[in-house]
């Protein structure tokens, strides 16, 4: 037991840094959710990409040898270039595999069998261009294992800190475009009530596709950073990774982007100390269990409004 | 379009094609071929009771499947040492995983739709970590080197060994499962599936005990593929884990699709398809997936109702004029 206890701040700080990642990746979830009312299933694999894009954006840098690679730098441009192209890719996808279903009204299976769809191609698309074995992130090359800070007992690296920043700023942006600007507005008035945006003079259509942008961009993100973390990325990661996120999703109240925030700290919290007290081979149980428990007692989330019985409007 | 008795006439011919295929097949491997064919339209027309017949999306039907597997495997087979004859153990299999379906199903009544996918697929995942974990601390499935030594199934002394026979086995438990489904169809339960398929609020408005109807899609849905399960586990003479992994759920959920949600002969066909396909683009096993994930989202887009239809069926989905 004294064992165990030794090694719970560590435990904490690692559950914080998953746990602002997986709400980091459940906003998109949710905003979509938000002004469409369909789980984007394709998300996970959104954020897979996000994490090839951020490798080989790494792997380019030190082929070209530019010199010593400072993660100040490094960092944002591995980011930035992820972001642009999940979310291009999110576009892609709301625009060839989701749009049409939406436009004539069909119920909510097609959308989600479609999204399945889309998830299995993208995965073996990676799989076959990337091949099946899984990258090496060189993370130590950007961050030195000595950059370290004692935090309350635990032993913190510099990449965990540069994570919850990073994650915590993009959710702060996020709100900010949502609840101050103009798009933000818009965006708040589709998931309202989207007839109702249309006859306002929203362009609705506009609105959905920088959504998905939007969403898929932090995802993309998302996998950058849980690259940089485990070292190793595969074509298969954007499934687990985004179950999980969905869950996160779920349990803060889908639609409800604090609420996946919140979802995304509780979910990442609990996984690590379940490692910790229990059996490792049952941790994506762990997961599961909660993903059913609160929909089946509290589909609302925490902070949600009850959608699960909720019919399409 | 397919009128109903053009498609029973369909039916007839490919059940006969069916009775003589073994005579025409090239070797034993396309006999072993044809006969997953048939475990697997059974699969499907399981699955197709749930998601076609009462629209419930169940992303974790494999559970099914797998649960069916491992209690055969518990009840004919070296591991706990219980040799259960074939013509007792199955009818167990199926009662219990039937009852597993009410199991997994009733914690769901209440969700509609994605959730309900969501929650299914849950299910799925948690029943395949459990099958590959609990080796340990006592072992009862074997983990993930499986269960081996499974009796073939025997009557009265003799044992199928041959990949005809179980051909034969498989086929006629098809042709079984097609007139329970085609029954079921037009039995009062199934247009109270089909009532809730279209408007759960207005079925329960009808009178209909919508939780009740939709526990018997589950156990009946989750009966047939604790057959199937049976079926996999003493022909193959073992199982493992990675039998029953996700994409199995969505390769089966495919079949279902693919020929047209609800119709038999559609969702026979889209097992045959899926299972012998791959089989015939042996050199492009690589990607098999990524053409059928392209296939999903095309078929969505263009013809959500799959490839064959019923005339006269209504059909939210269906484009208007279609």
């Amino acid at each position: 037991m004294a064992g165990v206890l030794a090694i719970l701040p560590q435990q904490i700080v690692f559950g914080l840094a998953l746990g602002t990642v997986y709400g980091l990746v459940a906003l998109g979830y949710t905003m979509v959710y938000g002004v469409l009312f369909m789980i984007n299933f394709a998300h996970g694999e959104i954020f897979m990409i996000g994490a090839y894009v951020g490798w080989w954006v790494l792997a380019l840098l030190l082929q070209a040898q530019v010199g010593a690679l400072h993660p100040a730098w490094v960092v944002p441009l591995m980011l930035l270039h992820a972001m642009l192209f999940a979310g291009l890719l999110g576009v892609g996808l709301e625009r060839f595999a989701y749009r049409p279903l939406y436009l004539r009204g069909a119920t909510r299976l097609g959308p989600l069998i479609s999204a399945i769809g889309a998830s299995i191609f993208l995965q073996n698309a990676v799989m076959l261009s990337q091949g099946a074995r899984m990258k090496v992130y060189m993370t130590s090359l950007l961050f030195p294992r000595t950059w370290r800070i004692q935090i309350a007992g635990a032993s913190v690296s510099l990449l965990v800190i540069v994570m919850i920043v990073v994650a915590g700023l993009m959710m702060w942006g996020l709100h900010l475009l949502v609840q101050r600007t103009k798009l933000g507005r818009s965006i708040r008035a589709v998931a309202e009530d989207r007839e109702m945006a249309t006859i306002m003079g929203v362009n609705v259509r506009r609105v959905i596709a920088v959504t998905f942008f939007l969403g898929s961009a932090l995802g993309g993100a998302g996998g950058v950073l849980v690259g940089l973390y485990y070292t190793q990325i595969d074509f298969f990661m954007g499934y687990s990774a985004g179950l999980k996120a969905f869950t996160a999703a779920v349990l803060g109240g889908i639609g409800n982007i604090r609420g996946a925030m919140l979802g995304g700290l509780i979910l990442g919290l609990v996984e690590s100390l379940a490692v910790t007290f229990m059996n490792p081979a049952y941790k994506d149980v762990v997961a599961f269990v909660i993903l059913i428990v609160v929909l089946v007692f509290r589909p609302m989330g925490l902070l949600g409004e009850n959608v699960a019985e909720r019919e399409k409007v | 379009m397919a009128t109903a008795g053009w498609q029973r006439r369909m039916a007839w011919v490919l059940g006969a094609v069916a009775v003589v295929g073994p005579l025409a097949a090239p070797n034993d491997y396309w006999i072993g071929v044809m006969a997953r064919i048939c475990l697997y339209a059974t699969l499907a027309l399981g699955l197709n009771i749930v998601v076609g017949f009462a629209g419930l999306l169940d992303l974790g039907y494999v559970a099914f499947f797998g649960i069916g597997s491992y209690l055969y495997a518990f009840l004919a087979s070296t591991h706990f040492g219980l040799h259960l004859p074939f013509l007792l153990a199955v009818p167990i299999v199926v009662v219990l995983t039937a009852f597993s379906g009410i199991l997994i199903g009733a914690p769901t009544l209440r969700l509609r739709g994605d959730y309900l996918a969501i929650v299914t697929l849950g299910f799925g995942e948690i029943t395949y970590l459990l099958l590959i974990n609990l080796d340990r601390p006592v072992n009862i499935t074997g983990g993930p080197s499986g269960i081996i030594g499974i009796d073939p199934p025997a009557v009265a002394g003799f044992a199928l060994s041959r990949n005809t026979q179980y051909y034969y086995l498989f086929l006629a438990t098809l042709a079984l499962t097609l007139l329970a489904s085609g029954r079921l169809r037009r039995s009062r339960i199934g247009w109270a599936w089909q009532a809730i398929r279209e408007d759960e609020l207005a079925a329960r408005a009808m009178g209909i005990n919508t939780t009740v109807a939709k526990l018997q899609a589950f156990a009946i849905g989750a009966s047939f593929a604790g057959i199937g399960g049976s079926f996999l586990a003493s022909w193959q003479r073992s199982v493992f884990p990675v039998n029953f992994l996700f994409t199995e759920s969505i390769n089966i959920l495919a079949m279902v699709i693919l020929g047209g949600m609800g119709n038999l002969l559609g969702v026979v066909m889209g097992a045959t398809l899926l299972v012998s396909l791959p089989e015939v683009f042996r050199d492009l096993q690589r990607y098999r997936l990524l053409v059928f994930g392209l296939m999903l989202m095309v078929l969505m887009v263009f013809r959500p109702e799959g490839l064959l239809t019923l005339q006269g069926r209504h059909d939210e989905e269906a484009e208007p004029g279609a």
